[in-house]
């Protein structure tokens, strides 16, 4: 009952849509501004069966991966040694603080600059998007480990690396895949403005190739696609969370 | 045999305004086998800063602690200790709380669950090996905790506010099971060394051998009274005369410092 209430106002809507861009007497004039979600569903069927959708979702997709992983590599070890070791934090956090305020989408024009246009550019622009929020989520979530836990840890005869261990980085975990989670959709939205500006393929450029062609139902396809795969991408780091982290959500 | 020995021992902090801030005056004590010692004195009066300095957590600013004959230089597993924020990792079910010090001495696997099941059994808690802390009382988790730090079978146990965490009558509960399990029962060579801080006169009454009554800051020992409370106790020392006598004498030499550390608290 509850599901069906909320596929309720989704389905008034496509439905008034419809009803304006196929039949009412404004149709005509919108045939290219919005076409109506018939149009749009089967363009969207021509491009999944000719595989040209599967291929440019699937190249996104695979982007998007690379990216995310070459981001998280290489942000929450860092992000674990700037809450660790004062040092680390003296270097990079004035670089981290003066560069997180500038968008990803604002360095597109100096990454084609230094990639040219495509894959490279593409997971680069992404991979900034993950970065920030992945790294300065793991130092909140080292930094605010509790002191008593490493007391405990040191009391019962562990060492530095047990500490790190069976402490620092489970007590962390939580915030760490937060600061992925979140990292993940900003770098989405930070890939999609890339493959927008300078792509070959992708969703992306799907979608800035249709809008050259005047070919809506193509564009509002692969803006659904967009929209699909971001909510695939947020509900799997959800259960991947939920998976990892049942300890934190027990109740009493 | 185990022997700690606290000579001269004092700690200050250097605050940001160049000043020192006195935590702990001079402290001398030394505690024998067996023997069961509890700190009561005002909030500030350093005595957690003192248990943090024997456990090796904190390092002295003058003096030493001296544990079996050396120097004590950092944490051991030799000298456990048992939190009042019972510091039992969320993710960790009881019996992988209880595991944990034999992980880190290298019991092997097989042999620590063993020992784990042992412990776990002793404090009263078969049947909830599984269950996360977060599914626990706060009594039920400082069980747990007590069972982590006696699976390492340490020399000495440091307990910090252990009880105060957890309701009146549970307390009292904890109180008897805690003299169970060091063996108040026993001869003092079978007992392990206690030293326990506590705010309540009554629990260091209850518990003792001896109570060490600090001042306010700096603190340093104000008296250490030897308790008559004869052993094995019970529920019903709690009414004697002797308990009393003990509790009014005890509060006497208390109150005061208690009134200093109120106004030392309005000055800062």
């Amino acid at each position: 009952m509850g599901g069906a209430m909320k596929l309720l106002l989704p389905a008034v809507l496509v439905a008034i849509w419809q009803y304006v861009s196929a039949w009412s007497p404004l149709a005509p004039g919108l045939v290219h501004a919005l076409p109506p979600p018939s149009a749009v569903v089967r363009d969207a069927w021509t491009l999944l069966l000719n595989g040209e959708l599967p291929q440019d979702a699937g190249i996104s997709a695979l982007r998007l991966l690379a990216g995310f992983v070459a981001a998280a590599v290489v942000a929450v070890p860092l992000g674990f040694g700037v809450a660790l070791w004062p040092l680390f934090d003296d270097v990079v956090d004035p670089i981290v603080e003066y560069l997180r305020p500038i968008p990803p989408p604002a360095w597109i024009p100096l990454g084609i600059l230094w990639f040219g246009v495509g894959d490279v550019q593409n997971v680069f622009i992404l991979a900034l998007g993950v970065f920030f929020p992945a790294i300065l989520n793991t130092i909140e979530g080292v930094r605010r480990v509790d002191r008593t836990l490493i007391a405990a840890v040191l009391t019962l005869g562990g060492g530095p690396a047990d500490v790190i261990r069976e402490i620092v980085i489970p007590a962390a975990l939580p915030l760490v895949i937060t600061g992925l989670r979140i990292g993940l959709g900003v770098g989405w939205g930070a890939l999609i403005a890339a493959e927008l500006l300078a792509a070959r393929s992708g969703l992306g450029f799907m979608v800035q190739s249709a809008r050259f062609a005047f070919d809506t139902p193509r564009m509002l396809t692969g803006m659904i696609a967009i929209g699909l795969l971001g909510l695939a991408m947020d509900v799997l780091m959800r259960a991947v969370q939920r998976h990892w982290l049942n300890w934190s959500l027990a109740t009493p | 045999m185990a022997s700690l020995d606290i000579n001269d021992v004092t700690k200050f902090y250097a605050l940001r305004d160049g000043q020192r801030f006195e935590a702990l005056g001079c402290v001398n004590l030394s505690i024998g086998e067996g023997e069961f010692v509890s700190i009561v004195g005002p909030s500030g009066c350093g005595k957690s800063s003192l248990l943090r300095i024997v456990a090796g957590l904190e390092e002295p600013s003058g003096g030493e602690v001296v544990f079996d004959g050396i120097a004590v230089a950092g944490p051991s597993s030799r000298r456990g200790m048992v939190f009042q924020e019972y510091a039992l990792p969320p993710w960790k079910t009881v019996a992988q709380n209880v595991e944990l010090g034999l992980k880190f001495r290298g019991v092997p696997p097989k042999e620590r669950a063993q020992i784990a099941q042992r412990y776990i059994t002793l404090v009263g808690l078969q049947g909830f090996e599984h269950r996360y802390p977060r599914e626990l009382s706060g009594g039920m988790r400082q069980r747990c905790a007590l069972a982590r730090t006696l699976a390492n079978d340490p020399d000495l146990l440091l307990m910090d506010e252990p009880f105060a965490a957890v309701d009146a009558q549970t307390r009292e509960i904890l109180q008897e099971e805690l003299l169970k399990i060091w063996g108040g029962h026993l001869t003092p060579q079978r007992r392990k060394m206690v030293l326990f801080v506590t705010h309540s006169i009554d629990e260091a009454i209850f518990l003792s051998d001896r109570v060490v009554v600090m001042s306010s800051r700096p603190g340093i020992i104000k008296e250490v009274f030897t308790n008559p409370l004869p052993r094995p106790r019970a529920d019903e020392s709690r009414s004697s005369p002797v308990f009393l006598e003990a509790r009014d004498h005890l509060w006497g030499q208390l109150k005061s410092e208690t009134l200093k550390a109120i106004s030392q608290a309005v000055e800062d």
